[in-house]
């Protein structure tokens, strides 16, 4: 159930409740993800690795994170 | 009066040695370029890789999977050894395309792009109207474009004079197999170009691989040849030495072709009929 302490964002594609007060790094770390090896998309325009700590999720953001697979 | 002796060659000098394929600068030891999709096991790839020679591989960008947290091909690939070319595969419009393109580069492993735009779905031929206009955008924001296109030479010129790399076009469909239809429209683009031609798409097997670098092209592009073989380990080393073959076989120049036979060994001094 959505709480106080959480915020709606678009993760994926799929709705989700994240932790409110995340940054884009923080959120990753809660995702388990290494900051690393993901590019993220916030809102249309894609994030430099740099701004992951300093960029604060918030409600209603679409969010994508994406990664590098095998491809010809 | 004396003369300095002639300078030693080197000892470890290759008397095959070829000019090396060069895009955008850059000298690759390797004209086979292959894909990382559809191994069987990242084990597998990673020794196919290797047993292919090839510096240049291709990846995809997709979505991380948040449920099943699958890996990502940065834990089986070392960046440093090989030399990333992330593609826009999944792009059926320029704007998909640019925004592949985009979030490959965030990545911070390249700014070479592997442009692909499908138009469709059946064929995965290439949508030629899409391809140029992303091109056109990406080598505008600085990426060293790749462009993979149709067998079509007014296309392969359009796509050289927007700035890109390299042009790629097919040999046949995408994951085919067919091999090289159109010898004559392969030659016809790289007799023109400047930029390196590399055929991309639809060799099945090491033969394919030579005839098509008999044609004179620089590289050749593949995947699903490697991945899908029964052994993806020994047709890779095969198609290693099938480029290197034909390489070599375009390089030495091939004998005319004729209707009549021609007898290999000497007329004079042959014995008396009983």
């Amino acid at each position: 159930m959505p709480t106080a302490t959480t915020i709606p964002v678009r993760l994926n594609g799929e709705p989700r409740q994240v932790p409110a007060g995340l940054s884009v790094a923080d959120l990753l770390t809660h995702l388990g993800l290494e900051p690393r090896l993901v590019v993220v998309e916030r809102n249309g325009e894609v994030l430099r690795r740099e701004a992951y700590s300093f960029t604060p999720v918030q409600p209603d953001d679409v969010l994508e994170l994406v990664h590098f697979v095998g491809g010809g | 009066m004396s003369s300095a002796p002639p300078a030693a060659a080197p000892a470890t000098a290759d008397p095959w040695a070829d000019e090396p394929l060069v895009i955008a600068g850059v000298p690759l030891r390797s004209r086979l370029l292959v894909g990382t999709g559809k191994y069987r096991d990242p084990v597998t790839m990673v020794r196919a890789l290797e047993a292919s020679g090839a510096e240049v591989v291709t990846v995809a960008v997709r979505r991380v999977d948040l449920e099943r947290r699958d890996d990502t091909i940065l834990a089986h690939l070392d960046p440093r050894r090989f030399r990333l070319l992330p593609n826009t595969a999944g792009a059926t419009t320029a704007a998909e395309a640019i925004r592949y393109a985009r979030l490959a580069r965030a990545a911070g492993l390249s700014d070479w792009i592997k442009l692909e735009v499908i138009g469709d779905p059946e064929t995965l031929l290439p949508d030629v109207a899409a391809t140029l206009e992303a091109a056109r955008q990406l080598v505008a924001e600085g990426f060293v474009v790749l462009a993979y296109t149709n067998d079509d030479l007014v296309t392969a010129l359009r796509l050289e004079d927007i700035g890109c790399a390299a042009v790629m076009p097919l040999a046949s469909p995408i994951g085919s197999g067919l091999g090289l239809l159109n010898p004559f429209t392969i030659r016809a683009i790289k007799r023109r170009l400047s930029v390196p031609v590399i055929v991309d798409a639809g060799v099945g097997t090491a033969s394919d691989a030579a005839l098509t670098m008999e044609q004179g092209v620089d590289g050749v592009l593949m995947n699903t040849a490697l991945a899908e073989a029964k052994d993806s380990v020994r047709m890779a080393r095969a198609m290693r030495l099938a480029v290197e073959a034909g390489r070599l076989a375009y390089l030495a120049g091939r004998m005319p072709r004729r209707e009549i036979a021609v007898p290999s060994s000497p007329t004079w001094g042959l014995l008396d009929s009983p």
